[in-house]
């Protein structure tokens, strides 16, 4: 403690010296976030909050999600229980300074990974793998009659404010060169709002997305999604540039979820996998993967057996999709690009070695 | 009857032409009050509002914990009633005293009224409307208690006794966020009137001292300090709140140490607290405007030093004319609360706003906003009397010399 | 009162004992000014310092290039003609723009309402008088918020949409806006149509800037007409009874003889109050009126530049205010009553 504070202190010295080339002491191996993270005892992850399937409030009061189940899988695999996280609701367009100030460690709200939001030069932010790969779609009543994105020329489309849907809708716009009225809201609620509201005849958003709320509406076979998929969305948890040892922790505890799911390690029965990693020492890859042989957990920052503390909290990938998103939830979505490499999808971890 | 005749007559059909008026004005508003209640009475669904009334209430605060919220409301009640009597028991000079006045009587009355239809509207269950009763006997009972024996309490006990109000404030801030052996319960999950009503006393009691320094400062004849204070007073009035608020929320957390800035709900009631100050500061200053330069030099030249002399002759002055401004800037503090709701904070308008996302509910937004307009036009004209009351307490003019 | 008695005969010495330093009035307020501007100075510094090494970590350190690169958003309703290519200065010109634009109407607005409901609080008609008070006295209760998504959920957007919209002549009102009829394409006269589905007019009024307008123009014109009221009643009753005994009416009274002697009392009133709406404009963010803020609020989330936007924000409202202070100073210079 004694230390930051002579640190920040001679920092502001030198900002009050004007001395401009004061950028702090270089980033050093170890993770100053994690030894954050530890020492508060509860990861601060940033939601969006609303959102069927990937982040919301239950009747109980407990946040529900994909999104949040990434939180609870990495305070599992870092503080050792998925129910110390704090979560803190954030909207399209304060998340990005939420995580650049360090409000939340951890920004798990369903993000397009994109060039610009990656890049030092840009938002510079870090992506983990990408937990969910979703495209834009368009939602519009049915009674409407409106086929295709040339029968939304002149019309008003609702879309939410800052977010790389709305920039995607111009780009398709102008490439087919329709005109049209875009109403921007400042939250998804204002903007379904407007839309149910018959302000707009359409509303634009990612395909999940869309069809999480549709679900939710009085009459959802009134409403149609257009075939057309206006972009790529790879909604994807993000750390900042800042601290690379992190954002690597962060990286490898998601990819440990969907190898869990390759290797066939389930909640139910990871700890049967464990036993028999530890009986049977021919078994190296599994025995590496859990924690039982090696030191990968040391070389990220986090205990040896991270990946068995994860999916014991929620369990592999495809049983957090299966939950939140696909069959046993009302979104009711098909795994689609979400599968595994091995099924012809993208979910692809590297190896564990 | 003739009376009243004539003077229907006298402010409604003076000349022909403000005849036609009155008769154009009449019906307008019969047609404006038809329509409204067969809209309240018929079609509106006021479900919307009896279903949710916990979450407008206190938000997301968990069930299991809500026990605190009541025992501090019931404290409140206590405390309100216990002052209300007080007051009664000591009169202002120049006034009898009564126990129970027409107007004490009346807002009985209508507290009771209040108490009693308002949990069966809602549709709460039994033991919850029994406590809304509990909470009114309480009232009634500490308003008689103190009005009937507070005469008998000495100066120093009646000082001591307002200090009850600074002690309860910090007594409901442990009951609402937890510590000292009960359950923590974060920031993030107030919500509701709760959240609006913490925020907004928060940001009023701590602008005040700021505001006085502020406009100390701006009066002051070290132009360092004059200048800072005119710089910082007109800086924050120049910007709007929800800059300001967006500020507070986007960049507060690279102008601290990382992990230090407090959490949304603590930096949107700083925020809003240093924005008040700056508009507290203006009326304060005009109260000092109001005061004699004499009144200080005779303060002084009586051997008070100038901190004394400022608390002891030229303040007290000062805040009595600066009091009507001062409130002012209290009540639009209150409504600025609103403005929480932009920065996903769940206060009143955004547990509204989120009630209105369910899909079960969607389109009651006539419903839920007339709610809440009622809720803070009741807030705002009860502190805006509540001012008058306070005003008429304290005009010099209106005590006659005590000899 | 007792008589003061005397003062204390004892000689003073010709040279009172200089005071110690701490209580020279020559030292301690500069001792005062020094410490405080210290303490101040300290602060900012270490504010400063943190912003600087917190940003430089985030890889954010200051910089303008990104205004210079292009959008790619659009705005729905721009005065000034705006595409996803053009630049984000171009952007938040455009909001700005719009800013202003809502905020020029809304003072024109306000100053009639305000004005024509303080002149009510001074009528013969009792019910008037007193639906003048209710106005005001509902009004001012009501966080202004409020009254917007009042104005736009429930009103606005209850609207009739397509053919059956309210049609008058010359001019429609549908959930999609107001369109009112002009000269069109090579100076023609065009009413409104509709064409596909969608209503066309030469000047077309989006609901989100009306809802805006409504909002702010009731809201500033409760203060108004207080500040009005105040102005009226400044007037001498005097004043009144000399016009009235030469005959004028009351309306002849308060528009010749009354408002023009109020305007002194007015004026500085009003400033208050056009500042506010100015500021109070930014709100438009809640019922989707593309104003400077909300440009301002998808900038930051496309490029991530928090402390550029904010800076360009807060330069953009205060030049704002000082610019509408300048007029009405200007305008407070002109009222004045020169006495000789």
């Amino acid at each position: 403690m004694f230390r930051t504070r002579t640190r920040s202190l001679v920092v502001s010295l030198c900002a009050a010296g004007l001395l401009a080339g004061c950028a702090g002491d270089g980033g050093g191996v170890q993770s100053q976030k994690l030894s954050t993270i530890t020492g508060r005892g509860k990861l601060i992850c940033g939601v969006e909050g609303k959102l069927p399937g990937f982040s919301f409030v239950g009747p109980d009061g407990k946040y529900l999600g994909l999104d949040v189940d990434v939180c609870k899988a990495v305070a599992a695999a870092v503080l050792g229980d998925p129910e110390k996280v704090e979560y803190r609701d954030l909207n399209s367009s304060e998340r990005f300074a939420a995580l650049a100030s360090g409000e939340v460690d951890l920004l798990s709200r369903n993000t397009t990974m994109t060039l610009s939001r990656d890049a030092a030069g840009g938002n510079g932010l870090s992506f983990a793998p990408t937990t969910f790969y979703d495209g834009q779609g368009v939602l519009v009543p049915v009674a409407s009659g409106i086929k295709d994105l040339k029968g939304l020329a002149g019309k008003p489309i609702c879309v939410e404010s800052g977010t790389t849907t709305e920039l995607n809708l111009a780009d398709r716009m102008r490439e087919q060169n329709i005109p049209y009225t875009p109403l921007k809201f400042q939250t998804s609620d204002q903007t379904f709002a407007a839309y149910l509201g018959d302000r707009c005849v359409a509303v634009t958003s990612d395909r999940s997305q869309l069809a999480g709320k549709r679900t939710s509406f009085p009459k959802p076979d009134d409403h149609t999604l257009l075939p057309v998929v206006m972009s790529k969305e790879p909604l994807t948890p993000a750390t900042t540039n800042g601290d690379p040892a992190w954002a690597d922790a962060v990286r490898w505890i998601v990819y440990g979820l969907m190898q869990a799911e390759e290797s066939g390690i389930t909640q139910a029965n990871v700890d049967a996998k464990l036993a028999e990693a530890k009986a049977n020492t021919n078994q190296a890859d599994l025995r590496r993967f859990l924690g039982v042989e090696g030191d990968f957990g040391k070389q990220l920052g986090l205990p040896p057996d991270f990946v068995v503390k994860a999916v014991k909290a929620v369990g592999n990938y495809g049983e957090i999709f299966d939950r939140n998103v696909g069959p046993a939830s009302a979104l009711k979505l098909d795994r689609g690009l979400n599968r595994q490499w091995k099924d012809g999808g993208l979910i692809y971890s590297p190896p564990f070695r | 009857m003739n009376a009243l005749l004539r003077r229907l007559r006298a402010e409604l059909f003076a000349t022909p032409a403000d005849g036609a008026l009155s008769v154009a004005l009449i019906m307008l508003l019969s047609l404006g009050a038809f329509g409204f209640l067969r809209w309240a009475l018929t079609q509106a669904q006021w479900a919307v509002v009896k279903v949710n009334s916990t979450l407008f209430a206190v938000g997301r605060y968990p069930i299991e914990q809500q026990w605190r919220l009541w025992l501090l409301t019931a404290l409140l009640v206590a405390a309100s009633g216990a002052t209300w009597g007080l007051l009664r028991a000591h009169p202002r000079p120049d006034r009898t005293g009564v126990l129970w006045p027409r107007n004490d009587r009346l807002a009985l009355v209508l507290l009771a009224l209040i108490a009693l239809a308002l949990p069966s509207a809602l549709g709460l269950t039994l033991a919850i409307q029994t406590r809304w009763w509990g909470l009114l006997l309480l009232l009634a009972l500490c308003r008689w208690l103190a009005g009937r024996f507070g005469a008998n309490l000495s100066s120093t006990g009646r000082r001591l006794a307002a200090l009850v109000w600074p002690l309860l404030y910090l007594v409901g801030m442990v009951l609402i966020s937890g510590g000292l052996g009960l359950v923590t319960v974060s920031p993030s999950e107030w919500g509701g009137l709760l959240l609006t009503l913490l925020a907004s006393s928060f940001a009023i009691l701590l602008c005040f001292p700021i505001g006085v320094l502020l406009a100390l400062g701006r009066r002051s004849e070290l132009p360092l300090l004059r200048w800072g204070s005119v710089l910082y007073i007109e800086f924050i009035r120049g910007a709007p709140l929800i800059t300001l608020l967006f500020l507070g929320q986007n960049i507060l957390g690279f102008l601290l140490p990382g992990g230090l800035a407090p959490e949304r709900v603590w930096r949107a009631a700083w925020v809003l607290t240093f924005f008040a100050a700056a508009y507290l500061a203006e009326a304060v200053r005009s109260g000092l405007a109001a005061v004699p330069r004499g009144q200080l030099e005779a303060a002084r030249s009586l051997g008070l030093s100038y901190p004394k002399a400022l608390q002891h002759v030229v303040l007290p002055q000062a805040l009595r004319v600066a009091l009507p401004a001062m409130v002012g800037q209290f009540i639009s503090l209150l409504q600025d609360t609103t403005l929480l709701s932009l920065i996903g904070l769940l206060e009143l308008l955004g547990t509204a706003r989120t009630v209105m996302a369910n899909p079960a509910f969607l389109g009651r937004n006539g419903e839920v906003y007339l709610t809440l307009a009622v809720l803070f036009w009741g807030c705002c004209a009860a502190l805006g009397l509540s001012s008058r009351a306070l005003e008429r307490r304290l005009d010099p003019h209106a005590v006659p010399s005590a000899t | 009162m007792a008589p003061v008695p005397p003062a204390d005969p004892a000689p003073r010495p010709a040279t009172p004992p200089s005071p110690p330093w701490w209580r020279d009035r020559r030292i301690v307020p500069w001792v005062v000014q020094a410490v405080v501007g210290l303490l101040v100075l300290l602060l900012i510094a270490f504010l400063l310092g943190n912003l600087i090494r917190n940003l430089t970590a985030a890889g954010l350190l200051l910089s303008w290039r990104w205004l210079q690169q292009p959008a790619g958003f659009d705005i729905s309703e721009s005065v000034i003609p705006f595409n996803a290519q053009l630049p984000y200065w171009r952007a938040l010109a455009a909001g700005l723009v719009n800013t202003i634009r809502a905020v020029l109407v809304g003072l024109v607005g306000a100053t009639l309402l305000g004005t024509l409901v303080g002149m009510a609080s001074f009528s013969h008609n009792g019910l008037l008088r007193r639906l003048a008070r209710v106005y005001v006295e509902v009004v001012r209760n009501i966080p202004l918020l409020l009254q917007l998504v009042f104005w736009y959920f429930v009103v606005f957007l209850t609207l009739p949409n397509g053919l059956a919209a309210i049609q008058l002549p010359g001019v429609v009102l549908a959930k999609s806006g107001l369109y009112i009829a002009g000269f069109g394409e090579g100076l023609r006269w065009m009413g409104p149509s509709l064409v596909n589905e969608v209503w066309q007019a030469p000047l077309r009024l989006s609901v989100e800037f009306g809802a805006l307008l409504t909002g702010l123009i009731v809201y500033s014109g409760a203060f108004i007409a207080e500040v009005v009221r105040g102005g009226i009643a400044a007037v001498p009753k005097g004043q009144w009874e000399a016009a009235s005994s030469l005959g004028l009416s009351w309306f002849a009274t308060l528009r010749r003889i009354v408002l023009p002697q109020s305007l002194r009392v007015i004026v500085p009133g009003l400033n208050t109050q056009y500042i506010s709406l100015a500021k109070n404009s930014s709100l438009a963010v809640a019922v989707g009126y593309t104003d400077l803020y909300s440009v301002a609020e998808t900038t930051l989330n496309q490029t991530g530049r928090a402390v550029e936007v904010i800076l360009v924000l807060l330069a953009a409202y205060l030049t704002l205010d000082l610019l509408i202070s300048a007029l009405m100073n200007g305008l407070n210079h002109l009222v004045q009553i020169r006495e000789r």
